[in-house]
C-alpha cells in the first residue's frame, strides 16, 4: 500500500466516518491539513469565528444526528473553539473538534500560537487526545468518532501538531476496542418489571422527558408509551419537540419558564417517571420542594445521572429506546382518569397566554406567526427572552427541530447553529430565533451564509436590551437597569444584513408582522428580520429563583409609564434614572 | 465518613490530570491521593482517600467510571482491606533527646535513615493512625519537615482488583 501522509490520512478517516462536511478556519499549523482538504471531496464550511464552525457542527448534529466536525488552528484558534465545545458538552452533543498544534518538538516550549488545548478543554470535552505519533491516526479517530457518538454522546477534541500531519505512514482501518468504555444500553430486566409495576399502581403519573429521548430516536416509542397508560408527558427544553405539542396528553415545558399545569402537575404527581432528563435546577427549582408526593423512576444512559440531584426509588440505566420498548411489553393499557380530567382543567384554567397588543409588537405574536406561517420549521434560539418564547409559543413537534442552548446556555450560539442545521437539511425551514443581543455575538457569520447561498431566516426581537436579564432586574433589582440597555439603534440590522449581501427587512407593527414572514421564507437569501418590539415584555410565567416550581407568578402585564421610560432609554442608549425620565 | 477508592487506569498521557481536575471540579474532597504502577506496566493503580457520603461517595465512582482511560473503580471496605502509608519526618534532635526519639523509633518499629548533629530523618510506614500517632509524638522535639505518601490499599485473601 502507498505511504499517506497524516493529513491525507485524516481526510481518510473523516471519509470512512461518513463525515460530508465539515466546518473551519485554517491557520498557519494546518496547511498541510487544508492542503489534503482542498483535494478531498468533503465540503468545507469556511466560517468567520470559530466559534461559529463549533456551533455550525453542533447544530448539524442535532438535526441530523451525525457526529458533527469543527477545525481550528492551534492556539487563538482552538481557545475560539472552547465556548462551542462547552455547548456540546452541556447538551450531550456528538462532536469531534480538531485542532492545529505547534510541532511535537515545540510542545511545551510557549511557541508561536501555542495553546494547551487538551487541557483546557479538559473538564468540557468527552475525551480528547493529543496525537503525538502519526501512525494512531486512524485508531485515534475511530476511537473518537465511536466515544462521541455512542452511550451519553458528546464531544471529543483531537489535537493535531503539524508534523504529524506530514509525517507518512500506511493507511490502516483498525476495530475499536475500549478497555475502559463499555456503554450499556441495555436495561436491566428486573428494575423495568419494578417500573412497570409501579407505573401500573400509580394514580398521577407524569413522565418527564429529556433530550435523551431524541438521542436514542425513541419519540415514537414515547408515544405510543405515553398513550397506552394515559399518561401526561412534560418536556425539559432539551426534550422539547420528543413528544408532540398537540398531543392531549402534553403538558408542554416544565421548570423555571415552563406552563403552570406542568410545574403542578409534577408537584400532585405520585409518580413521575423521568427519561433521559437531568433534573436540572432550572427544571426542578427549590430542589427539597420538588415533587414532594411523587416515587421517581429514573432512565438514564449515564449512570452519574441517577441520584446526582434527586433521590430516584427506580434507577434503570439504558438507551431510552430499550427501555420504553421494554416497558411497553410489560404495562397493560390504562383508560383516562380523574387525573387527566384535573390535568386537562388545569390546561383550561392557566393556559400559556400573553395581552396581544394592535400597536405594538409582541413577540409571542410573531412567534405564534412563525409557526403559522412555517409549522414544520426547524428552531433555533440564541439564549434569553427570545429562548424561551420560542419554547413556548411555537408548537414543537419533532425532536430534531428544535435546536437551543439548554445547559451552557450560550448566547450567540443560535445563528451559526441554524446555519449548521440547514446545510444538514437543505429542504428544511431553518429559523433562528434570536434577541438583538445574542445575535450579534456571532453576526459575522452573515459572510459564510451568505457566501455559501445558506438560506437561513433570523427572526430578531428586537428590545434593545438584553431583557432577560433586564426582566431580573425590574422584578428583583428595583428596576435599576445596570449594562442591559443596548438602545434601539445598535446597529440597524437590516442595514447590517444588506452589508453582507443578505435581505433585511424590519416590522414595526404588528401589521407588517405577516408579511415580512413571508418575505422572508418565499427569498432563497440568508434573511435577518427585525421585529421592533414591547421592550418591556416579560416571560411569563416565571418560578422565582430558589422557590418551589408550584410558585409559579404571571407577569404578562407592564405599565404603560414603564414602557415610555423605558422608550426614553432605548432612544439615548443608556440607564436614565427615574428622576431623569420624569 | 472516609472512603478508600482503588482505581486501576490506562497509563496514557493526561490519564492522571483528568482524575485529578475531576475532584476538583465537581467539588469532591480528597485527603490523599497516591498512583503508581502495576504489575502490567499498561496500567497504574491509584488509592483515593475520599470524604462524605454515601451519596457523594456514589458520584465519586460514577464520575471516575466515566472517564475513558479508567478501567476499573473500586470501594475497598475497610475491615477486609490493608493500607499503608509511607512518611519520612525530619525531627530536630539535641544530646538530651536523642535516646528518647531512638526507643520512640523503636516502639514504633520505625527506622532512622540519617542522623546529623541537630537532626534525624525517620522513616515510618503503617496505616495512617500510626503514621499520625508517630507524628504527634514527634511533635514535641520539633518537626522540620515531614513528607507523606497518601495510603496504598489492597483487600486481605483471594478478591483481586486488576484491569
Amino acid at each position: 500500500m502507498p505511504k499517506m501522509t497524516g493529513a491525507q490520512v485524516v481526510l481518510e478517516c473523516l471519509k470512512r466516518e461518513g463525515v460530508d462536511v465539515v466546518f473551519g478556519l485554517p491557520g498557519g499549523v494546518l496547511l498541510p491539513l487544508y492542503d489534503a482538504i482542498y483535494h478531498s471531496d468533503i465540503r468545507h464550511i469556511l466560517v468567520r469565528h470559530e466559534q461559529g464552525a463549533a456551533h455550525m457542527a453542533d447544530g448539524y448534529a442535532r438535526s441530523t444526528g451525525k457526529v458533527g466536525v469543527c477545525i481550528a488552528t492551534s492556539g487563538p484558534g482552538a481557545t475560539n473553539l472552547v465556548t462551542g465545545i462547552a455547548t456540546a458538552f452541556m447538551d450531550s452533543v456528538p462532536l469531534v473538534a480538531i485542532t492545529g498544534q505547534v510541532n511535537t518538538f515545540l510542545i511545551g516550549k510557549d511557541a508561536f500560537q501555542e495553546a494547551d488545548i487538551t487541557g483546557i478543554t479538559m473538564p468540557i470535552t468527552k475525551h480528547s487526545y493529543l496525537l503525538r505519533d502519526a501512525k494512531d491516526i486512524p485508531l485515534v479517530f475511530r476511537e473518537a468518532f465511536y466515544i462521541a457518538r455512542t452511550g451519553r454522546p458528546g464531544p471529543v477534541l483531537i489535537d493535531l501538531p503539524r508534523d504529524v500531519t506530514v509525517a507518512e505512514l500506511e493507511f490502516y482501518w483498525p476495530d475499536v476496542k475500549l478497555a475502559g468504555y463499555n456503554p450499556s444500553t441495555r436495561v436491566h430486566e428486573m428494575q423495568i418489571k419494578r417500573a412497570a409495576k409501579d407505573l401500573m399502581e400509580a394514580e398521577r403519573p407524569v413522565i418527564y422527558v429529556g433530550g435523551g429521548v431524541k438521542f436514542a430516536d425513541a419519540n415514537k416509542e414515547l408515544i405510543t408509551f405515553a398513550e397506552k397508560l394515559n399518561a401526561p408527558v412534560t418536556t425539559t427544553l432539551m426534550g422539547v419537540g420528543c413528544f408532540p405539542e398537540d398531543h392531549t396528553l402534553s403538558l408542554g415545558m416544565l421548570g423555571m419558564h415552563g406552563t403552570k399545569y406542568a410545574n403542578f402537575a409534577i408537584q400532585e404527581s405520585d409518580l413521575i417517571m423521568a427519561i433521559g432528563a437531568r433534573f436540572d435546577d432550572r427544571v426542578t427549582g427549590k430542589i427539597t420542594s420538588f415533587a414532594p408526593k411523587a416515587k421517581i423512576i429514573h432512565i438514564d444512559i449515564d449512570p452519574a445521572e441517577i441520584g446526582k440531584n434527586v433521590r430516584v426509588d427506580i434507577p434503570v440505566v439504558g438507551d431510552a429506546k430499550n427501555a420504553l420498548a421494554a416497558l411497553l411489553k410489560e404495562v397493560q393499557a390504562k383508560p383516562r382518569s380523574a387525573w387527566n380530567d384535573k390535568i386537562d382543567q388545569w390546561k383550561l384554567d392557566y393556559p400559556l397566554k400573553y395581552i396581544p397588543d394592535p400597536n405594538i409588537i409582541k413577540p409571542q405574536y410573531v412567534i405564534e406567526k412563525i409557526c403559522e406561517l412555517a409549522p414544520d420549521a426547524i428552531i433555533t434560539t440564541e439564549v434569553g427572552q427570545n429562548q424561551m418564547w420560542a419554547a413556548q409559543f411555537y408548537i414543537h413537534k419533532d425532536p430534531r427541530k428544535f435546536i437551543s442552548s439548554g445547559g451552557l446556555g450560550t448566547m450567540g450560539y443560535g445563528f451559526p447553529a441554524a446555519i449548521g442545521a440547514k446545510i444538514g437539511n437543505p429542504d428544511c425551514d431553518v429559523i433562528d430565533i434570536a434577541g438583538d443581543g445574542s445575535f450579534l455575538m456571532n453576526s459575522q457569520e452573515l459572510a459564510t451564509a451568505v457566501v455559501n447561498d445558506i438560506s437561513v431566516k433570523v427572526a430578531i426581537l428586537n428590545n434593545g436590551c438584553l431583557g432577560m436579564v433586564r426582566q431580573w432586574q425590574e422584578l428583583f433589582f428595583g428596576k435599576r437597569y445596570s449594562a442591559t440597555i443596548l438602545g434601539r439603534t445598535s446597529p440597524d440590522f437590516v442595514k447590517l444584513a444588506e452589508a453582507y449581501g443578505a435581505l433585511g427587512l424590519r416590522a414595526t407593527k404588528p401589521s407588517e408582522v405577516e408579511s415580512v414572514i413571508r418575505t422572508a421564507l418565499a427569498s432563497d437569501k440568508p434573511v435577518v428580520m427585525d421585529f421592533i418590539i414591547n421592550p418591556m415584555e416579560k416571560v411569563s410565567p416565571m418560578v422565582p429563583a430558589g422557590a418551589a416550581i408550584s410558585e409559579i407568578l404571571d407577569l404578562e402585564w407592564c405599565e404603560e409609564t414603564e414602557i415610555s421610560a423605558m422608550d426614553k432609554m432605548l432612544v439615548s442608549g443608556r440607564y436614565v434614572s427615574r428622576e431623569e425620565c420624569a | 465518613m472516609k472512603h478508600t477508592i482503588a482505581v486501576i487506569l490506562e497509563n496514557k498521557s493526561g490519564a492522571l490530570s483528568r482524575i485529578a481536575g475531576l475532584f476538583s471540579r465537581r467539588s469532591f474532597n480528597i485527603d490523599s491521593l497516591s498512583v503508581g504502577a502495576t504489575d502490567n506496566p499498561d496500567y497504574s493503580r491509584m488509592t483515593i482517600s475520599v470524604r462524605g457520603d454515601r451519596v457523594v461517595l456514589e458520584q465519586v465512582i460514577k464520575q471516575l467510571s466515566k472517564l475513558i482511560n479508567v478501567i476499573r473503580v473500586s470501594e475497598l471496605d475497610p475491615a477486609e482491606s490493608l493500607e499503608r502509608e509511607l512518611a519520612v519526618i525530619k525531627v530536630s534532635t539535641d544530646r538530651e533527646n536523642r535516646a528518647e526519639i531512638m526507643q520512640l523509633v523503636d516502639i514504633f518499629r520505625a527506622k532512622i535513615i540519617d542522623v546529623s548533629a541537630r537532626s534525624m530523618i525517620i522513616e515510618v510506614t503503617g496505616d495512617e493512625e500510626k503514621i499520625d500517632a508517630i507524628v504527634l509524638l514527634f511533635r514535641q522535639f520539633g518537626i522540620k519537615e515531614m513528607a507523606r505518601t497518601g495510603k496504598v490499599s489492597m483487600v486481605r485473601g483471594t478478591r483481586v482488583i486488576k484491569a
